[in-house]
């Protein structure tokens, strides 16, 4: 059975944080833990996260839960479901929570190295497009237009000029058992993925988008709405990688005007209507791709 | 059960531990102070289907005789669960 607000656990594994107001990471910590568990393991490198969730004596995890080094967070998952196997220990799941610049740029080796291994952890990266905890650097995953403090938006220069890398299918060209992505917006689908990744054997990845209402310059009360309008506009797309293939979980019927999305947000407020252009043609060709190539 | 704030707050050196390592879920502040206005639910109108119990990221939302209540001692006051409840149950009011 799916699992929904009514079968899920009603235990809180991640409580008393100090994330803003409105936080997206928060929430998709918060929610897979609660699809974890209480036997869970969780490794947070630096980024957001750990910040918020360990400040001695506060800590927030109710879980087992420790911050690794900022690029060995799979490294660091391969060692805890290592040693507990060794200890006869087999209830349990080693889960890491990676930023975006944690996993698509500063962890990106020992996740590949943990993939080729097949070790079998589970590693969520909180997608919020940037460098938020050090003051909003871009990362990899940072999205072409967006205004942060490295891609300054000025008058020749507006904002970052490179892609979102793409590391969901740069994870699933290992062949790893299972990868999905999903978005806060779309929370059932989210902790649906949580707990298929949770029964499958090997290296599982979920790539979830976790909007940061400090760093993309939006209230505090609109962090989920545009979690789901980015998946809405044909921005993000919700889709698993599993035996070998593609496939779409959703298909919006319609995209919602793009231009809506990018100009509520102040990282994004400087794009002209040619740069939107831009975004939405670089759009059409992602989902002409994918309606080639997913099921 | 929803972690809760303990009475003893570690202080001094000798109440710090030695190791890397402490008891997980130890709460010894409220984040209730952040917040200028709070979620009150309308138990009235509200028809329990937990959509703000879903969505809140502090996880301070809780199901209670088929309807919700809020921890205050750690809601940040941030209004998604105003904003996703689809019949207006949730109103936002000043704190004093
Ligand atoms: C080796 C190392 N380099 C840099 C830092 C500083 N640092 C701490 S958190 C952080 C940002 C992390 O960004 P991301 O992984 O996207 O997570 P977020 O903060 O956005 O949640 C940086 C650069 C560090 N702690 N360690
Ligand atoms: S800066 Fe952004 S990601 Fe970090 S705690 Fe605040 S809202 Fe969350
Ligand atoms: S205002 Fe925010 S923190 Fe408080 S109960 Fe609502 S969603 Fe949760
Ligand atoms: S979203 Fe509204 S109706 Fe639903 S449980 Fe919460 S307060 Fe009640
Ligand atoms: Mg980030």
């Amino acid at each position: 059975m799916a699992l929904n607000a009514k079968t899920l656990s009603d235990e809180e594994y991640f409580y008393g944080h100090k994330a803003c107001a409105g936080c997206g990471g928060s929430l998709a910590v918060r929610m897979a833990l609660k699809v974890l568990g209480e036997n869970s393991v969780a490794v947070l490198p630096a980024g957001c996260m750990s910040a918020v969730g360990f400040n001695f004596p506060q800590l927030c995890f109710s879980n087992n839960a420790i911050i690794s080094t900022f690029a060995g967070t799979a490294s660091m998952l391969t060692g805890i479901e290592a040693g507990l196997r060794a200890q006869g220990i087999t209830d349990f799941h080693a889960v890491g929570f990676a930023g975006d610049g944690g996993t698509a740029d500063i962890g990106i080796q020992a996740l590949s190295g943990a993939i080729d291994r097949n070790d079998n952890i589970i590693y969520i990266c909180y997608d919020n497009e940037a460098y938020m905890n050090t003051g909003i650097q871009k990362s990899s995953l940072t999205p072409f237009g967006a205004r942060t403090t490295t891609t300054p938006a000025g008058e020749n220069i507006r904002g970052n000029l490179r892609p979102k890398k793409n590391m969901f299918e740069i994870v699933a060209a290992h062949d790893i058992p299972y990868a999905a992505t999903a978005s806060i917006g779309y929370i059932d689908d989210f902790i649906n993925k949580v707990e298929k990744a949770s029964k499958i054997n090997g290296t599982k990845y979920i790539h979830v988008i976790a909007p940061c209402p400090t760093g993309w310059g939006v209230a505090t009360d609109e962090t989920v709405d545009i979690a789901k309008e980015v998946v809405d506009c044909g921005l993000w797309y919700l889709a698993e990688y599993e035996d070998g293939g593609y496939k779409l979980n959703y298909r919006p019927k319609k995209f919602t005007d793009a231009a809506d999305y990018l100009k509520r947000q102040g990282r994004f407020k400087h794009l002209t209507d040619d740069d939107i252009d831009i975004i939405k043609a670089s759009r059409d060709k992602k989902w002409a791709y994918i309606d080639k190539n997913f099921k | 059960m929803k972690p809760y704030l303990r009475d003893k707050i570690p202080v001094g050196f000798e109440e710090i531990p030695d190791a890397p390592a402490y008891e997980a879920g130890y709460l010894v502040t409220k984040n209730a102070g952040w917040r200028n206005k709070r979620p009150v639910i309308n138990s009235q109108k509200c028809v329990g289907c937990l959509r703000c119990y879903m969505y809140c990221p502090d996880g301070v939302i809780y199901k209670k005789d088929g309807k919700v209540d809020i921890d205050y001692d750690f809601c940040k006051g941030c209004e998604i669960c105003r904003k996703v409840c689809k019949i207006g149950a949730i109103e936002m009011e000043a704190e004093k």
